[in-house]
């Protein structure tokens, strides 16, 4: 099945919605803007997979990457 | 129940010195009372008629119909400016600007980069105790009545006493800045001079809140704006601080009076959901959202600035663009059931608060008054349902939510 998951937020696409945060706050943090970034490496711990895919279906500016690893 | 099949209320029709629609394809209008009333049918057969339609109409005018569309628009800065951002009758030269949302690159990120770390959610957080105790002290007013004008009596001035505490302007000046806001967002469609004199007056007010500081510096976003300096550590032109700071009160207000009020209106007529929202609480981020993708309040504006293809629609300089992120949030292909309000609706891309740079800078605040108005209205009035012998009426134009709603407290007989 899938392996471990990693997030990243691309700082480009991301304007600070912090739908990401609201979903997900074990896995996102926001900088003084309000815009969105991977806490540490981006690695999700087991267990947050599921927010981690709602997050990312979740961002208005699809700038939100999952990896399977 | 599907709003594009509910019935059209008999309601009087606001005034229009619009003539009426017979084509909403070729000849559509955002101030026709039908639009006003109820626009989700209209923009459903726009939307199968073509991703972008035109009207002659407001001095030649486009409309993005479907999600792709309007974010092809959205995330194109270079064909479509943000100079103007309401689409009017009339096209006057630009002399008043309002940093960053009438910005375009290069000058709108450093001029929204001031006005972001007032507005996050930790930011707001501090202030949630203060709205919860202005929306008690409201239901206060009126909860011995067994009724009420939520419009009038609740959602109205929420957000207003929310934003004059940020600003550090008197609560008690409401009505006068609810006055401006109709001016400049209704009547300003229409009325050139009506709206140049609100926002005349505006300023004059603002610039004497500013020579005040300039005595006795305070805690709040005028000073914050007073004090913010350039990329070159120079202080803000006068013209920047007013202009910004006349943004803030205005978009401030009427958007989020709207969206409450909306949620209000629906949770009126939708027992199910109400009680939904009263047995699963933590329900209410994810109902949130849902409430703002299918009643976002805000349309916004672009100016042509250079041909383009859009969606496949050629695109021609000197007209306005309709950029109607509400309509976005009702497009099917993106949204299943898209004329559902689905409580707990798991993905959920809506647009309300726009998207790219010009993303709304108080969205973090609209959230949380949102969700504090609602919390604290169900845990007092858990039942409530649209008065059967009162109307509700919609405001006309760039903002849409209910102006006046009706209602009667405690279940059915």
């Amino acid at each position: 099945m899938s392996g471990k998951l990693r997030i990243h937020v691309d700082q480009d696409k991301c304007q600070g919605h912090a739908r990401c945060k609201a979903l997900a706050p074990e896995l996102f943090e926001l900088d003084e803007f309000g815009n969105a970034h991977e806490v540490g490496d981006g690695s999700v711990p087991a267990g947050l997979e599921d927010k981690a895919w709602l997050a990312k279906s979740n961002c208005p500016e699809i700038a939100i990457e999952v990896t399977e690893e | 129940m599907s709003d594009s099949a509910r019935a059209i209320p008999d309601v009087a029709p606001a005034i229009s010195d619009h003539p009426p629609v017979n084509d909403w394809v070729h000849d559509f209008d955002h101030t026709d009372p039908r639009w006003t009333e109820n626009p989700y049918p209209i923009w459903d057969e726009l939307r199968a008629a073509s991703p972008v339609v035109h009207t002659d109409r407001f001095l030649g005018c486009y409309m993005p119909t479907t999600y792709e569309a309007v974010k092809e628009i959205a995330y194109d800065t270079t064909h479509f400016s943000s100079r103007r951002v309401i689409v009017r009758d009339v096209r006057p030269e630009i002399v008043n600007t309002a940093p960053p949302i009438t910005s375009d690159p290069p000058e709108h990120k450093p001029a929204k980069q001031l006005l972001l770390p007032p507005f996050t959610p930790d930011a707001m957080k501090k202030l949630e105790p203060r709205v919860r105790a202005i929306c008690n002290e409201l239901i206060d007013e009126f909860i011995a009545d067994g009724r009420c004008d939520a419009a009038a009596r609740y959602t109205k001035h929420i957000p207003v006493r929310a934003i004059a505490h940020m600003l550090g302007i008197p609560q008690k000046d409401s009505d006068l800045f609810i006055k401006w806001i109709h001016e400049i967002l209704e009547l300003g469609i229409k009325d050139d001079a009506t709206m140049m004199r609100a926002v005349h007056e505006m300023t004059g007010y603002f610039h004497g809140h500013i020579e005040a500081r300039k005595q006795n510096p305070t805690d709040d976003l005028i000073t914050t704006m007073m004090n913010a300096r350039d990329k070159n550590g120079q202080p803000l032109s006068d013209g920047h601080v007013l202009g910004s700071l006349r943004l803030l009160l205005i978009a401030g207000i009427d958007t989020t009076w709207s969206a409450i009020g909306a949620s209000l209106w629906h949770l009126a007529k939708t027992p199910a959901d109400r009680d939904r929202l009263i047995a699963e609480p933590e329900l209410m981020p994810t109902a949130i959202e849902e409430l703002l993708r299918a009643y976002a309040p805000v349309t916004m504006a672009r100016e042509v600035m250079k041909d383009t293809v859009i969606s496949g629609c050629p695109v021609k300089h000197d007209n306005m663009v309709l950029l109607s992120f509400p309509a976005a949030n009702r497009d099917p292909a993106v949204f299943p059931d898209a004329d559902k309000v689905v409580l707990d609706r798991k993905e959920n891309r809506h647009v309300a608060f726009g998207l790219g740079i010009h993303r709304c800078v108080g969205s973090n605040l609209a959230r949380m008054e949102m969700t504090v108005a609602i919390e604290e209205w169900l845990k007092r009035i858990p039942d409530f349902r649209l008065d059967p012998a009162g109307q509700v009426r919609w405001s006309e134009g760039t903002v849409r939510g209910p102006r006046q709603l009706p209602v009667l407290f405690g279940k059915s007989a």
